[in-house]
């Protein structure tokens, strides 16, 4: 699917004609610019590279800088591959043209780094309830976790303690209620992964 | 200011509305679409409280119906309020006065601001 790489600026609530209230999650969504077209004779496969955000000279690799001359496109921070793009040239610009008001659109993006945690905050197990009765150092474990000698061993897949969040996450169906084109900013209906400025993609 | 608040306050400019804080008497003119008709219900009474900051800001208003108190909060920045007037401007020390409901009749006055 064709998309664009951007950034999750913060959220806001915006009111509908009919007087209802919309949270709304602002993402600064692209100018990106493609810097490789890849096709299957080449590369085994087809799609297509664009990145966002313009970087120093300085600070890119030989490597990269010969990258982004080839393509005739500026120095970028990121770079992603999206596929089934219609028609583009390497160093074509990509802008918020893609969407449009009432689109429904996948947003890509890295969730909040939770640490290691238990099983209750991870899988929502509910601990014991109670403090007494026989309880003193298990509140929030997970309780038992299979049977006896037979099978001998835990099933794999169980659900335990361990990082949570850090992860990527796709939203799916998310409307689009706003475009600011002339600011590279979209709104979108409900929440998005990951914290402000964080690197997002939204696809269509 | 950051972007956040900046986008919401350009994508909520409602109209003009007048100065008013807790312990004001306003009349709110709220839009009420029923179908394809609109029409518009007044909502009189004191100001209770202001919360929230930018495009969430409410305001909670208290009048005693037939006897029987009543609140409603109303969204600051709500398409459907069609005006605002304030009717007197009152006097009180805080910024939330939820001692009113606790009180009727003649103690649950407040006193003009002149």
């Amino acid at each position: 699917m064709p998309g664009l790489i951007g950034k999750k600026i913060g959220m806001t609530s915006v009111f509908s004609e009919e007087g209802k209230n919309i949270p709304c999650t602002i993402l600064e969504v692209g100018p990106c610019t493609v810097t490789q077209i890849k096709t299957e004779k080449a590369d085994g496969y087809n799609a297509v590279q664009i990145g966002f955000e313009v970087q120093k000279d300085h600070r890119m690799t030989k490597a990269l800088k010969g990258h982004f001359t080839k393509a005739n496109s500026p120095m970028l921070k990121k770079l992603v591959e999206f596929s089934s793009f219609d028609e583009v040239k390497l160093g074509d610009t990509l802008t918020t043209e893609l969407f449009e008001e009432g689109d429904f659109v996948e947003v890509v993006g890295t969730s909040k780094g939770k640490g290691f945690q238990g099983v209750v905050k991870r899988h929502g197990f509910k601990g014991v309830n109670d403090a007494t009765h026989g309880q003193h150092n298990r509140q929030r474990h997970p309780g038992s976790i299979g049977a006896a000698s037979y099978p001998a061993r835990v099933f794999k897949g169980m659900r335990m303690g361990g990082q949570m969040g850090n992860a990527r996450v796709k939203i799916e169906n998310l409307r689009v209620v706003k475009v600011l084109a002339d600011r590279n900013l979209i709104l979108v209906n409900g929440a998005v992964p990951g914290a402000n400025n964080s690197y997002i993609t939204i696809e269509k | 200011m950051n972007l956040t608040e900046q986008i919401s306050k350009e994508l909520n400019q409602t109209s003009e509305l007048p100065k008013f804080g807790s312990g004001d008497t306003i009349t709110v003119s709220y839009k009420i679409i029923e179908g394809e008709k609109e029409r518009i219900q007044d909502f009189k009474g004191v100001v209770i409280q202001r919360r929230g900051v930018g495009a969430t800001e409410t305001f909670t208003i208290r009048k005693i119906s037939s006897s029987i108190g009543v609140e409603r909060i109303f969204p600051l920045n709500s398409p459907l309020i069609a005006n605002i007037t304030v009717n007197k401007k009152g006097k009180v020390r805080r910024a939330r006065i939820f001692y009113l409901r606790n009180l009727t009749g003649k103690s649950a006055r407040i006193k003009e601001r002149r």
